[in-house]
């Protein structure tokens, strides 16, 4: 049994500890965090080189990956304590991802990829789905398919999609990198606000300086993390 | 949104690929409903049309084109049976009612078979417990004639229309029309039956018919023939009528050179003769059998067997020989052969939604990433196989029935068959289930292929 507690930490990371295999065999490790959190509603840049393991650290935040260690605790629940399925069904109510390439289902429209996360969650509100699609400026736009929609329009809807089952927890992994200057503004300003107003935790990956220079808190991910071979 | 809704969506996405697919599992199904509808129609029509009587008595020769001209009338007769061989027939105890009948004609419009024949026809049930109905009367008179609800519907004939025949059957080339009208007295109502499609003429008209009865001598020395008898015996026995045919002669002969230039054979202007027993022929003769001697039938079978002149057939019997060795083995065939196509198509889908797979990694992943489960995107996949397997094969059913509904008139034209394109064959509720295992198990490996996906790896390919 999983133990949920009351806490205004939002997300919680503790000797969390990840390492894939070479093509030889060998460890490689990625990432070995000793404490990292988030607290409720917060909003932290993450900045860091390529390759330095920001993507597998979102990864095992949302589950998609399991840490090969420690305690990745998520709006009071250690998932890595939780078993596959309830681990899926934990991200699909409490963690909102934004991908850096949108990904949007292309045959869906704006609001089928909006009801596709709340499908799986069980709790599909069209009402709720719609007013997320107004929030973003994107409520004349419905039943536009993504094809439809320009780039900037597309990362609304992810970004409304991500809302769709009012997470505690927004993972967002380089969500301006794939738009034109003119619109990374936006997006940003969108992306934090929707957060702030639903009261969400923001966890944004970016190499860009303008992004994270905008944020109160920023963290630097070899601040934290020291992933080394174990002797 | 459902998971449904979900594999309906990425069905449409692929719209080309998943229609052709679909379509090739109707295509097999339609041929296999097809194949169904018709040998179900033909097996039914087989065992019970001919089931109103016990027995077929005919010439000596094939059981099974006695029975194909007799009761289906598709086969050409045997040969004739002697008048006096049908008189002693009904003379037997073995033998309840006996109905002759005598084919070979053709209907001059729409090439219907003639069935000359007794009024006592039509109090016999056709099948049992269905007794004729008709709209008008049945045969009374010798210019009577009776006809099928399919040859009132293809011909547009009622009661009052006149027509002609043909002798020599279908094949024009050693065809000829009789000058002889018949009149339509009486339409039967549908039976579901060769009748539908049969014109009943009654027997004494039919004999009349100028070319219909031997000369008397011939007729004497083929019925002495049959009987096994000297000629002899055979002319004391149509003595007056040998007298009579000689007077008739040298009338003839002292009238010849009258003018012969505007003759109508129609029967009303025409003066016709009863014509001797001995010129009278028949093609066949149905048999009831008491109901209270219930070996009767076999009986009678036994004792012409032991002649050499003619032979009584029990149709049903007959009809499931020929269905059991050749029809059914044929239906097999075709069932297997449908069957395969199914398969194939099967397999076809299995490519499509399996090639697919590959470039829909990232889409499962980002379900994936947005909370399915893995459980989940397997449903999907499995459910996008079984909307094509078994839409396909609805389509197929639609399809299949439609074909019937095209193909049976020209069935009905070639074959006589009639067959209902709304007809149901119980095994068809079988096509559906066994669509849908199929489809479980053609979407079984896509779909691990689907609940394997690495999500992270897919993500960020």
């Amino acid at each position: 049994m999983v133990r949920e507690v009351s806490t205004d930490v939002s997300l919680l990371l503790k000797d969390v500890q990840k390492s894939f295999r070479e093509p030889d065999g060998s460890p490689l490790p990625v990432l070995n965090i000793a404490h990292f959190e988030v607290k409720s509603a917060e909003q932290v840049a993450l900045v860091g080189q390529s390759g330095g393991g920001k993507t597998t650290l979102l990864n095992v935040i949302s589950g998609i990956t399991s840490a090969d260690a420690g305690l990745v605790q998520i709006d009071g629940v250690d998932i890595t304590r939780l078993h596959e399925v309830s681990r899926d069904r934990f991200r699909a109510e409490r963690i909102g991802i934004v991908f850096q390439t949108f990904n949007l289902l292309p045959a869906f429209t704006a609001m089928e990829n909006v009801l596709l996360g709340m499908t799986f969650s069980g709790q599909v509100d069209r009402k709720y789905a719609s007013s997320l699609l107004e929030q973003v400026g994107l409520g004349q736009r419905l039943n536009h398919k993504p094809g439809q929609l320009s780039v900037g329009e597309q990362q609304r809807v992810s970004v409304a999609r991500a809302l769709a089952n009012r997470p505690k927890l927004m993972l967002a992994d380089e969500p301006t990198a794939s738009v034109d200057l003119a619109h990374q503004e936006t997006i940003l300003t969108l992306l934090r606000n929707a957060c702030s107003e639903n009261g969400v935790a923001l966890l944004l990956v970016t190499h860009s300086q303008e992004v994270s220079a905008q944020f109160d808190r920023v963290e630097e991910l070899a601040a934290f993390n020291t992933p080394q071979v174990a002797a | 949104m459902t998971l449904l809704s979900i594999a309906w969506k990425s069905i449409r996405q692929r719209s080309l690929a998943s229609s052709l697919t679909a379509l090739s599992v109707a295509l097999g199904v339609a041929l296999m409903i097809a194949v169904l509808v018709i040998n179900g129609v033909i097996a039914r029509m087989f065992s019970q049309s001919g089931s109103g009587y016990n027995l077929i008595v005919g010439p000596k020769g094939s059981e099974l084109q006695l029975v194909l001209s007799t009761i289906y009338r598709i086969a050409k007769p045997i040969e004739n049976l002697p008048w006096r061989f049908y008189e002693e027939l009904t003379e037997r105890r073995e033998v309840e009612e006996a109905v002759p009948i005598a084919l070979g004609d053709f209907t001059e419009h729409g090439g219907f078979p003639i069935v000359g024949t007794l009024p006592r026809y039509f109090a016999i049930d056709y099948s049992p417990g269905h007794a004729f109905e008709v709209d008008g009367d049945f045969l009374s008179s010798d210019w009577d004639a009776v006809i099928g609800a399919e040859v009132a519907r293809v011909n547009g004939w009622g009661v009052g229309s006149r027509f002609r025949m043909i002798h020599g059957g279908r094949d024009p080339e050693d065809a000829h029309v009789h000058d002889e009208k018949f009149t339509v007295r009486g339409v039967l109502a549908p039976t579901g039956t060769p009748n539908d499609r049969s014109v009943f003429i009654h027997l004494e008209g039919f004999f009349q018919i100028a070319g219909h009865e031997k000369p008397l001598e011939e007729a004497i020395a083929r019925e002495a023939e049959f009987f096994a008898e000297p000629v002899e015996k055979v002319r004391e026995r149509y003595q007056e009528d040998l007298a009579r045919e000689a007077k008739e002669a040298a009338e003839a002969h002292d009238h010849h050179g009258h003018d012969h230039g505007h003759h109508d054979h129609g029967h009303d202007h025409h003066a016709h003769h009863a014509v001797p027993d001995a010129q009278k022929e028949v093609t066949s003769i149905l048999v009831l059998c008491p109901p209270d001697k219930p070996l009767a039938g076999i009986m009678l079978q036994n004792k012409l067997k032991e002649g050499v002149q003619a032979q009584a057939v029990n149709p049903i019997q007959v009809m499931r020989t020929l269905m059991d060795n050749l029809v059914g083995n044929i239906r097999y065939a075709l069932m297997v052969l449908t069957g395969l196509i199914i398969v194939v198509s099967g397999i076809g889908i299995f490519v499509s939604i399996y090639n697919s797979m590959s470039d829909r990694k990232r889409e499962i992943a980002v379900m994936r990433a947005l909370g399915a489960r893995r459980q989940q995107v397997f449903s999907i996949i499995l459910l996008e196989s079984i909307l094509l397997t078994v839409g396909g094969g609805l389509l197929g059913l639609l399809l299949g029935h439609g074909l019937v509904f095209i193909a049976s008139p020209i069935v009905a034209t070639r074959s006589g068959l009639l067959i209902d394109p709304l007809h149901f064959e119980t095994v068809e509720l079988l096509i559906l289930p066994v669509l849908l295992a199929m489809a479980t198990l053609i979407g079984i490996v896509p779909g691990m292929t689907a609940y394997r996906t690495d999500v992270a790896g897919a993500l960020y390919d």
